[in-house]
């Protein structure tokens, strides 16, 4: 065996050569798009549009280390940020005082935590106790909640937040961005939570072995629910984190999430079969996508184009994990 | 009649005595490390012959090569004479070599007929299937190894010993020549095991040779008349079997001498047992279970496929629990309804099968080991503490031996009797004192067994009492005090293994029957 | 008479009847002539896709890439026609977008049978891709005056009845390409090397491989049967509603596996009928196609869908789980 520094390049390969990937991304814009992407200006704009689609991927990434995958995730966000649109728009008497704007406020975040929570349960039900296959049920269950939110808004939009709302979308703390104190908050407790607990390192080894961890007297069932609701419920403030940036909330609204969410957890190295992945992945992962599709956008490509370039980058990514993983293997 | 065997028969009258395989000095790497160091063996026509050796002795490499999955880096290959620079798996298919792996490679959501058809079907290049012709290869390839089965069956349904021969017809129908047949007793019971050897027989009659891959040595002195004993990618030793006996084939085996020391035990009657069932049952799997297991004590469970022998050591453990009857830990009544109930009353498993309900190959050695008890390293604040994990980890692999150069690497890289260690270490870690082994060494070679038997038995001076469910007759009563036999979900029979015989429990296994 | 009691298709007829039954007990306009050929008409395009799916599902992978690869067969198509002011053959149209299918079904086949990857990922990624690709450079507007042979395909109707105020319906004559593929499907399925290598693949590759069947063969067989299906699909798509829109169908995807599964066929593959599977589409029409005639507004089509594959997929794998207790 060769010494320490060599065995931390094997084990962080995927992260090292994630790093590099996004470095590159990084210079080429900067290159590319002189005086444009390198500036305050665009990290700041930077800094609110990924932390969205980043909670998103911890919820894609807490699915895939188990072996599954949530195709409910948007479906999730959406209808939760209609249901707490419509709390604002029904409820709230026009022309409140601030604390009760405020006291909404934090009855939509939690409105929002509860209503993910809810739908990641029906889908953790679905699996770990009928055992129907993830694909399957989040499937379903994405037809179901937009289904839902379609019925209640009649496919409309919902708009009619008050001001005060938007702060959490658009605010800022210092020259941090609110939306981006979330993200990293939630990051931190997820690096803990998978590191550092029992419970994450149950997740691995379900995922790595299903049948083994059930002999291991793992409760499989009750990991699982856990994790497809805990998945849920990250959605649920991604909803709110999308509705109010975008003061409005609707049932079809950014669907192409789940394509990017599946994206940056694969480059951020999860695993599709289960069992390996982790936070500091989906960081980087979300970084590099964020710098192209900025990029991009200065270029003027249309979000058709970003469309391809996202699907040929999920497929090369693949293909290039395939072609480490075997020359790791001999 | 112009069979296909017929046309067998005829082709083998003139060939009857020339060699199937001849392999010389066969070479073959793997990334630089040599598996195969010139590696020489021959089949004759008509002949039995064992390949034997350890886990990772290259036996199946050699098999893979012979069979054309591996092109062989140096040496020469000859297959009914005819020499193979470079053998690919239809080359070898075409001069009659079949193999039949340990999965059987059979189609469980195909019918009987179809699965035997199938070779034939893809080898003929027809792109049009007539169904007509896929039964009457069926019973065709039935009729030359003299069975009889119902056609139209899927193959899922089938019991194992079934699934075997129609593996075996399929192959003979293929114009096998030399039947390939590796570990195929290992999921057999003992009358089955004796059905399929008269079957070989059968078979050599009609000039087919079979070559069995094993490390089970009585089978081997059995049926076989060539043996060839692999170690570490040689061959120790070749020749005929008559010469041979079961301490020369150990030691060629190993490389050393197995002791054979019976399990004593000399506890006390008088306490209270560890665990005691009074009329235990699940309905359709075992009923009117009594089962008294004492402290220090190792018991063995035996009985065919079938017979509820699997079900109770999973009921005992919480995995379909029992629904009748009553289970004591030390005279106290307890409840098992779950696999965590087992756990929080100190019972430990070992499953059947370690790849699949063991372990988990990707992740490292310390997370196999500590599967289920990371609980105890939470620190104060709630978390899990790695130092004292990976200290912790270090220590138990040194203490149950298992070597490896760093517990971070994912067990996959372990041999098998490593591996076996590591379950045993994670199980023995979470306090339990009574330890329910399944099939404790299916899969492991002769050392790593002798080096897990000698575990057990260091284990239950500690007064840990031990449960081996298994089918090796000879490791019960090596290993066990007493002996239990299973017989449709009742125990029949309680040996105590001192003074007992091999050949005594087998009548008593076969009469059960 | 067990043996046709425990089979999933009899049961699935059973609720297929019942339902058009109840559905049309509380609304007679149901068995109107109207309703049924409109019906018969809607399933002709998921049907053929539905074709597709089952051998991608009987072969153990999923493929969520064809309502994409339909899109872009029939879009380009169109557009290359209405350039060349093409008057002939509905046979060119047809061969033209199969053509462009197998193409893009061969790119899927490649990448996971080369690389050895996770068919859903990948065919999520081709999918977008291709969409991304057809919006972003070939157009984005929606073609309203189809080729005459498109047109006249879309008015071509086997039986026509003519109502008591005097409009005439007719029984689409699309519905034969359907009727035509469920036979060709089958009698593929049923009576070819590859289909039942389709089926050994599904239950067991390595055992396949050990056969000898040409594995690689067979995924590229099955790809490119799908990209075929949705290239036929999609020109029928087209035809049938007179415009070549290129944000069509997204979505469908979701029903037509919804369907195949509803008709039996397992998600770890080997087990399916071409049976099952039509008659899981009749199903999922039916429901979608019923919901305003018996008084739920249209809004409630999603979520009657999600929760018929929800209770589909819950039963079925339930049952599994039981079974192997």
């Amino acid at each position: 065996m060769k010494g320490g520094l060599g065995k931390l390049v094997r084990s962080e390969n995927n992260l090292f050569q994630l790093t590099i990937i996004t470095v590159c991304t990084f210079a080429l814009m900067c290159w590319l798009l002189p005086g444009t992407f390198l500036t305050v200006r665009n990290f700041r704009s930077m800094s609110f549009q990924f932390p969205e689609l980043g909670i998103l991927s911890i919820a894609m990434m807490l699915a895939m280390l188990t072996g599954g995958i949530d195709l409910s995730l948007v479906g999730i966000a959406n209808l939760a940020s209609i249901l707490v649109a419509l709390s604002f728009v029904k409820l709230m008497p026009p022309g409140s005082s601030s604390g009760v704007v405020i006291a909404f406020m934090a009855g939509a975040v939690l409105l929002a935590i509860l209503a993910g929570s809810l739908c990641g349960l029906l889908n953790g039900f679905l699996i770990s106790k009928f055992n129907v296959p993830p694909i399957l049920a989040t499937l379903g269950s994405m037809q179901l909640y937009t289904g839902i939110a379609i019925v209640i808004t009649k496919g409309a939009a919902v708009i009619g937040f008050p001001p005060q709302y938007s702060v959490i979308g658009n605010g800022s703390v210092g020259i941090f961005s609110i939306p981006l104190i979330i993200f990293i908050s939630l990051l931190a407790v997820f690096a803990v939570l998978l590191r550092k607990t029992n419970y994450g390192i149950n997740l691995y080894l379900i995922g790595a072995n299903m049948k083994a961890a059930i002999f291991a007297g793992i409760k499989t069932d009750k990991a699982l629910m856990i994790s497809y609701m805990v998945g849920g419920c990250l959605a649920g403030l991604a909803g709110l984190v999308m509705s109010s940036r975008t003061n409005g909330a609707k049932a079809d609204y950014g669907t192409s999430y789940i394509l990017q969410s599946i994206l940056v957890s694969v480059l951020g190295g999860v695993k599709p079969s289960g069992g390996s992945g982790n936070v500091a992945g989906i960081l980087i992962a979300v970084l590099a996508l964020q710098f192209l599709s900025s990029g991009f956008s200065m270029l003027r490509f249309s979000n058709f184009a970003k469309e391809f370039v996202w699907g040929c980058f999920l497929l090369a990514i693949m293909i290039i994990n395939y072609f480490t993983s075997e020359r790791n293997k001999t | 009649m112009l069979s296909p065997l017929g046309l067998i028969l005829i082709k083998d009258e003139d060939a009857m005595s020339s060699e199937i395989v001849k392999a010389e000095d066969i070479e073959k790497s793997f990334g630089g490390i040599k598996v195969l160091d010139r590696v020489s063996m021959a089949v004759s026509a008509g002949e039995i012959c064992c390949l034997a050796g350890e886990n990772g002795c290259g036996k199946s490499t050699l098999i893979k090569v012979i069979s054309g999955v591996y092109p062989h880096d140096g040496g020469r290959i000859e297959l009914n004479g005819r020499e193979y620079q470079r053998l690919g798996p239809i080359d070898s298919i075409r001069e009659g070599i079949q193999v039949i792996y340990q999965d059987f490679s059979l189609f469980p959501n195909l019918t009987v007929a179809e699965n035997l058809a199938l070779n034939d079907q893809v080898e003929s290049g027809r792109s049009l299937v007539s169904w007509g012709r896929v039964r009457r290869i069926a019973r065709e390839s039935l009729a030359m190894i003299g069975i009889d089965m119902d056609i139209d069956k899927t193959v899922g349904e089938l019991p194992v010993s079934s699934k075997q021969l129609v593996a075996i017809a399929r192959a003979v129908y293929c114009n096998a020549r030399l039947i390939i047949m590796d570990e195929p007793t290992t999921t057999l019971t003992q009358k089955e095991i004796e059905s399929l050897f008269s079957l070989i027989r059968g078979l050599r009659e009609k000039g087919i040779s079979t070559l069995f891959v094993s490390h089970k040595i009585r089978e081997m002195l059995d049926i076989t008349e060539k043996i060839t004993i692999m170690r570490n990618g040689r061959v120790v030793v070749s020749g005929y079997t008559r010469d041979f006996d079961e301490i020369k084939i150990t030691q060629a085996m190993t490389g050393r001498e197995i002791s054979g020391d019976r399990f004593r035990w000399s506890g006390n009657t008088g306490e209270p047992p560890l665990l005691r069932t009074e009329k235990l049952g699940r309905s359709g799997a075992f009923q009117g279970i009594d089962l008294t297991l004492r402290r220090g004590e190792i018991v063995g469970v035996t009985g065919l496929l079938g017979s509820g022998r699997t079900e109770l050591a999973l009921a005992l453990f919480g995995k379909g629990p029992s629904d009748e009857g009553r289970i004591f830990r030390n005279d106290r009544e307890i409840v098992i309804k779950s696999i965590q109930d087992a756990i929080a009353n100190g019972i430990a498993y070992v499953p059947e099968d370690r790849l699949t309900e063991g372990l988990f190959l990707e992740q490292s050695i310390e997370r196999n080991l500590f599967a289920n008890i990371y609980r105890k390293f939470i620190n104060s604040v709630g978390l899990l503490d790695f130092r004292k994990v990976r200290a912790a980890a270090s220590e138990k692999a040194r203490q149950y031996g298992v070597t490896a150069p760093d517990i971070s690497l994912p067990v996959r890289s372990l041999s098998g009797g490593n591996q076996q260690r590591v379950v045993l270490a994670r199980w023995m870690s979470t306090g339990a004192d009574v330890l329910i082994l399944n099939g404790p060494t299916v899969g492991v070679d002769v050392g790593s067994k002798f080096e897990i038997h000698k575990k057990l038995r260091e284990i239950t001076e500690s007064g840990v009492g031990i449960l081996i469910f298994s089918d090796d007759i000879q490791e019960l009563i090596m290993n066990c005090n007493r002996i239990m036999i299973i017989h449709k979900g009742s125990f029949t029979n309680e040996f105590r293994s001192d003074t007992l015989r091999e050949s005594d429990l087998i009548d008593c296994l076969n009469a059960s029957r | 008479m067990n043996k046709i009691l425990s089979k999933n298709e009899f049961w699935l007829f059973c609720i297929l009847l019942i339902l058009s039954c109840i559905v049309g007990g509380i609304n007679d306009a149901f068995w109107s002539g109207t309703n049924l050929f409109s019906l018969f008409k809607s399933s002709v395009v998921m049907g053929i896709f539905a074709l597709g799916v089952l051998i991608v599902i009987l072969s153990g992978g999923i493929d969520i890439s064809f309502p994409a690869f339909a899109v872009f067969s029939f879009y380009i198509t169109v557009k290359y026609l209405l350039y060349i002011k093409f008057t002939g053959s509905i046979l060119i149209p047809f061969a033209m977008a199969m053509a462009i299918g197998v193409a893009l079904g061969l790119m899927n086949a490649f990448i996971i049978s080369t690389f050895k990857l996770n068919p859903l990922i990948v065919t999520l990624g081709t999918g977008s891709a291709v969409t991304g690709f057809l919006r972003a450079f070939v157009g984005t507007g929606t073609l309203s005056n189809l080729p005459q042979p498109l047109i006249d395909f879309s008015r071509w109707n086997i039986y026509t009845e003519t109502l008591a105020d005097g409009s005439v319906i007719g029984f689409s004559g699309s519905f034969l390409i359907l009727a035509a593929l469920i036979v060709i499907m089958a009698l593929i399925l049923r009576n070819t090397t590859m289909g039942r290598g389709v089926y050994a693949l599904g239950c067991d590759s390595v055992a396949a491989m050990r056969a000898g069947f040409p594995v690689r063969g067979i995924y590229y067989f099955i790809y490119g049967l799908v990209g075929a299906l949705a290239g036929i699909a999609g020109i029928v798509h087209c035809s049938l509603i007179r415009l070549a829109n290129p944000r069509d169908l997204e979505g469908t995807e979701l029903e037509v596996i919804a369907a195949v599964v509803l008709g039996g066929a397992s998600l770890t593959g080997g087990r399916g009928t071409v049976l099952g599977t039509v008659l899981g589409v009749f199903l999922i029409v039916l429901i979608k196609g019923s919901l305003i005639l018996v008084g739920i507004p249209s809004d409630w089509q999603k979520v009657a869908i999600g929760l018929v594959l929800i209770s589909a997929t819950s039963i079925t794998a339930y049952r599994a789980m039981r079974a192997g207790m």
